[in-house]
């Protein structure tokens, strides 16, 4: 008696199609979304029902955490180098080119003049850490983030400065950055908020 | 992983080349793809931060011809007490007449019910003005306008924040945020004063206020 075979099939499913749609599908998240900055600090921002968009470039970013500590960062890197060096000038300081290249390279910091050079010696990984977040002094004797605002001003006076507070911060630290931008006749800005739904009654 | 299908079933012929498929199997292939895919999900942010706009008053001495004055009857105070409470009074503090102030919450019941009761011929007619958008009998740009029209009633009223020291950031983002809910076009932030701190503790213990 002949031996009864089952044929065995090769199962083949064509992965052509499912391969274009993850493609195609990394190609639009590519396209639409901009990579998460590490920022010096986490702030949650408050809710509002604003809908106005931030603008993508030539932004002048103010952060200040829940503690009240003032930090900040301009997106353009060419910028940040002229920055840098403007403030040196003021505060006699002199940076070397690694330490300028790597102030480029840096989104936001929230350190004090005397301490940046330091600051800026750290290796990458380690200018996140919680003891390097001391915020710029921002107080009426020693307002160097007044400076730091003034010069940003200067290299490029279409910035738009933006302010990003954590929701428990104290009124009078905002308004302490509020009155210096003031000083400054800096009237307009915007406040960075989450996107909260709007009532939908009125 | 990648196979090819030899079909190479009966006899091979001699003088004929041999019959590669040449089917690839792409499953490593849509592997990387969603790896990527993942990769970039977690590191990437879709949504852009949104933003409110606020232009301050400008530090200069205006003189006192210039400025604007606030009729009484619109005017609205609002402080910003400590652990979210809110306090209000209607009409300007002199010397004479002591406001009478009312505490409240940043519910919608609370301050929003207020604004909205105080700014009620605006907001009817903005909301008129939407639902002829909504029906298309107005376009985009012409609601703007008409918007902007209509927030420039003289009776609305003009609101004035002051914030204590004990507010945080979120109870002058709320407030600025009402603001915008009940289209009032006319507010400020204007610095606390010691008379309008003094309201406040009266309200919170009125028996030390009387003694």
């Amino acid at each position: 008696m002949p031996k009864v075979r089952i044929p065995r099939k090769r199962i083949f499913i064509d992965m052509t199609a499912m391969c274009d749609v993850a493609f195609l599908l990394l190609n639009f998240l590519l396209l639409t979304s901009n990579f998460v900055k590490p920022e010096a600090v986490q702030v949650a921002a408050p809710s509002s029902i604003s809908e106005i968009k931030m603008p993508e470039t030539n932004i002048l970013e103010v952060i200040v955490d829940a503690d009240g500590k003032v930090f900040f960062g301009i997106d353009n890197q060419e910028e940040r180098k002229e920055l840098l060096m403007r403030f040196a000038d003021q505060y006699g300081l002199s940076f070397s080119a690694k330490e300028i290249k790597e102030f480029s390279l840096v989104n936001s910091f929230g350190v004090p003049a005397n301490k940046l050079k330091a600051f800026l010696d750290l290796p990458s990984d380690d200018k996140g850490l919680k003891e390097n977040a001391l915020g710029i002094p921002c107080d009426s004797l020693n307002n160097q983030f007044k400076d730091w605002v003034q010069f940003a001003r200067k290299i490029n006076p279409e910035m738009v400065i933006a302010i990003k507070a954590d929701r428990k911060t104290p009124f009078p630290k905002i308004k302490r950055v509020m009155d210096t931008l003031r000083e400054l006749r800096e009237n307009r800005y915007h406040l960075i908020t989450n996107l909260e739904e709007p009532p939908s009654d009125i | 992983m990648s196979e090819i299908v030899a079909q190479n079933r009966g006899q091979k012929k001699k003088g004929r080349q041999k019959k590669l498929s040449t089917r690839v199997d792409f499953t490593p292939m849509v592997d990387l793809g969603f790896l990527l895919i993942t990769f970039f999900m977690l590191s990437t942010s879709l949504n852009k931060p949104q933003t409110m706009e606020i232009i301050m008053p400008s530090g200069d001495k205006v003189e006192e011809s210039e400025q604007t004055q606030v009729r009484e009857s619109n005017a609205v105070t609002i402080l910003l007490g400590k652990n979210d409470k809110i306090y209000y009074y209607f009409g300007l503090a002199t010397a004479e007449k002591t406001p009478d102030l009312k505490q409240t919450t940043y519910a919608p019941d609370g301050i929003r019910n207020l604004l909205l009761q105080r700014n009620a011929t605006v907001v009817q007619q903005i909301q008129q003005l939407k639902a002829l958008r909504a029906q298309k009998r107005l376009s985009e740009d012409e609601f703007k306008k008409q918007v902007v029209e209509v927030k420039k009633n003289k009776q609305a009223p003009v609101v004035m924040i002051k914030s204590t020291d004990d507010a945080s950031y979120e109870n002058l983002v709320d407030i600025l945020d009402e603001m915008q809910i009940c289209n009032i076009a006319r507010y400020a932030i204007v610095d606390i004063n010691d008379y309008d701190k003094e309201l406040i503790t009266n309200v919170e213990n009125p028996d030390a206020g009387q003694q």
